[in-house]
């Protein structure tokens, strides 16, 4: 029996070592600095001094109208992603897994390969794809008399969303026709045996029993969609755009660290936001469980 | 059964493929102007037409690719290889090994330490990488290799997987078997339980290379040398020089073309495996 938990610790610690040193200390480390601030002493001449703070830092972030707006941003970002996502994987996924589907492994491959595309190039494509100059996208909805500024204030938010959809669509997609191609095919028998068509039989039968596929990558997408950096950061480095640098909550937390080296604000910054991600994936949670519950 | 009339039986797979061949075209226009655009010189590009080969100018642009900055492009390639191939077979080992040992020991504690695993696959992992930065900078390996390869050893997902698919391969009494031969803990995880898990080693495999390939967060935060940085973050430098120098973008999009390549021939010949590694995670 030793030889067995010797064995079970071996094989455990290198995971939890690095779990450590990558996950754990940099959290506290992120808690620790965020009581810190940098003074410079006397003239200046002395160089930087670091003194404690307190929660200085929290107030200063949350004090701030940028930092502020960009969880605005990322609300707007959530109320129309999120939505558009679930629902287009969903709708996918049930057409694919439909009797009247042809071809299924292409369409499958098909659908999922922008997710075999980094984000970063991802996000060039599209800003290319949204660039008048570039764009025959642009040009073709000139042509047909519609104009749309992919980079003003209105059309941002639409447009990084748009990456955003083309990237998961297809992942998200593929878990749940996973999930739907897991179910009893005998129930969904006794379904058209009893006279519900495709569209009751989807709705009444089938989504209820893909609940918890659904509450799995509702929270990872709530999760990811705090994170949101990479696209709007491409975004804001083209020409005329709206997205300023601190456009979401990380790029804020990068501009204080990076452009302002104020890395007390910019690990304040990052700490509220995990704190946001705990708060919100708890509340998926409990909301899926809940729902599952009352089934 | 009821039977649908069969002119509305064909109207509505008409309606069903019709809607999933507009999905299609929209997953793959981006990709089909991505290869058509790649093939233009900076003039074609810019005179937008997809699908025509003004300015045809392949040749150029990958000779271009290859000559800019001493061939740095290709450099990019091979760091994002070392860092990719490195860091998931690293990592596939180390999860593989922690997922093996939660599936087939018991000890004290076992399923609170494998909460927090799971705690661990909901952490924002953007928000650890500038607290990673500080940390590493304290530590004096900022602008290294090991300060990209590191953190990627770590997956908390890629522990879960491992477990689910050691649980779904490797029967008890193939280990039973091993014990009573004699063989040692160890040596029977390695001669028979990696062994037997293996497709959910390559699965963890192929989804961390992935993650890995298309990393910016972390490589841009850590990195200063040119010399260290991946495709991503190479290609966003160049993007980021593209306005006040046109000539950067047949670069960056020729380099984003190659750049997508290995992902796109790794998805499609190991479809099997990444269809796997998303419904372990999703169907219980």
């Amino acid at each position: 029996m030793k030889a067995r938990t010797r064995a079970a610790a071996t094989l455990l610690t290198p995971f939890f070592l690095l779990f450590t040193a990558v996950m754990v200390v940099p959290i506290g480390y992120a808690v620790w600095l965020s009581l810190f601030t940098e003074k410079q002493s006397g003239l200046g001449f002395g160089g930087a001094e670091t003194v404690f703070n307190g929660l200085d830092n929290y107030t200063a972030a949350l004090g701030d109208r940028a930092f502020l707006e960009g969880f605005g941003v990322l609300l707007g970002y959530c109320l129309l992603y999120i939505p558009l996502l679930l629902a287009g994987a969903l709708a996918l996924a049930l057409l694919l897994d439909s009797a009247l589907a042809r071809a299924r492994r292409f369409f499958q491959l098909a659908l999922f390969l922008p997710h075999a595309v980094p984000g970063i190039i991802a996000a060039l494509i599209w800003v290319y794809l949204y660039t008048p100059q570039l764009s025959p996208v642009v040009r073709a909805m000139e042509a047909g008399g519609v104009g749309f500024d992919f980079f003003s204030p209105e059309g941002s938010l639409p447009s990084v969303v748009n990456i955003a959809l083309w990237e998961w669509l297809g992942y998200n997609m593929v878990i749940f026709y996973a999930a739907l191609q897991a179910i009893d095919r005998s129930v969904l028998e006794a379904a058209t045996v009893d006279g519900a068509g495709s569209w009751r039989t989807a709705f009444a039968i089938k989504l209820p029993l893909i609940r918890a596929s659904l509450g799995m990558v509702a929270l990872f997408t709530v999760i990811g969609s705090l994170q949101l950096f990479t696209e709007p950061l491409i975004l804001n480095k083209g020409t005329g755009s709206a997205v300023t640098s601190t456009w979401t909550p990380n790029m804020y937390a990068y501009t204080a660290a990076f452009d302002r080296n104020d890395y007390g604000l910019a690990a304040a910054a990052s700490v509220l936001l995990a704190l946001a991600a705990a708060l919100l994936s708890f509340a998926v949670t409990r909301l899926t469980d809940r729902k599952g519950k009352r089934a | 059964m009821s039977t649908p009339r069969p002119v509305n039986v064909w109207l509505s797979k008409a309606a069903v493929n019709g809607a999933l061949v507009l999905a299609v075209v929209y997953m793959l226009f981006p990709l089909v102007w991505l290869l058509t655009a790649a093939t233009k010189d900076a003039g074609g590009l810019l005179a937008g037409n997809a699908f025509s080969f003004e300015g045809f100018d392949l040749g150029g642009n990958l000779r271009r690719l290859a000559g800019h900055n001493d061939g740095i492009y290709f450099h990019w390639y091979l760091n994002s290889l070392l860092y990719a191939g490195l860091g998931a077979l690293a990592c596939s080992l180390i999860s593989v090994a922690a997922g093996y040992a939660f599936d087939k020991y018991d000890f004290r504690g076992k399923e609170k330490l494998f909460g927090v695993v799971l705690l661990g696959v909901l952490v924002p992992t953007t928000a650890l990488a500038l607290p990673m930065y500080l940390l590493a900078s304290e530590v004096g390996i900022v602008n290294t290799y090991g300060a990209v390869l590191l953190p990627v050893l770590v997956n908390p997902f890629g522990v879960y997987l491992a477990r689910v698919f050691s649980a779904g391969y490797v029967p008890d009494e193939a280990l039973e078997a091993a014990r009573i031969d004699g063989a040692g803990e160890l040596r029977t995880f390695w001669s028979i339980g990696l062994r037997m898990v293996m497709p959910g080693f390559v699965t963890v495999f192929l989804f961390q290379f992935t993650a890995i390939w298309n990393n910016f967060f972390l490589p841009l935060v850590m990195l200063s040398d040119q010399k260290l940085f991946p495709l991503s973050l190479g290609l966003y430098a160049w993007n980021s020089n593209a306005h006040a120098e046109p000539d950067h973008y047949p670069l960056v999009v020729t380099g984003s073309l190659l750049a997508v390549v290995p992902l796109v021939v790794a998805f499609v010949s190991l479809q099997r495996h990444w269809k796997a590694g998303l419904t372990a995670g999703s169907v219980k």
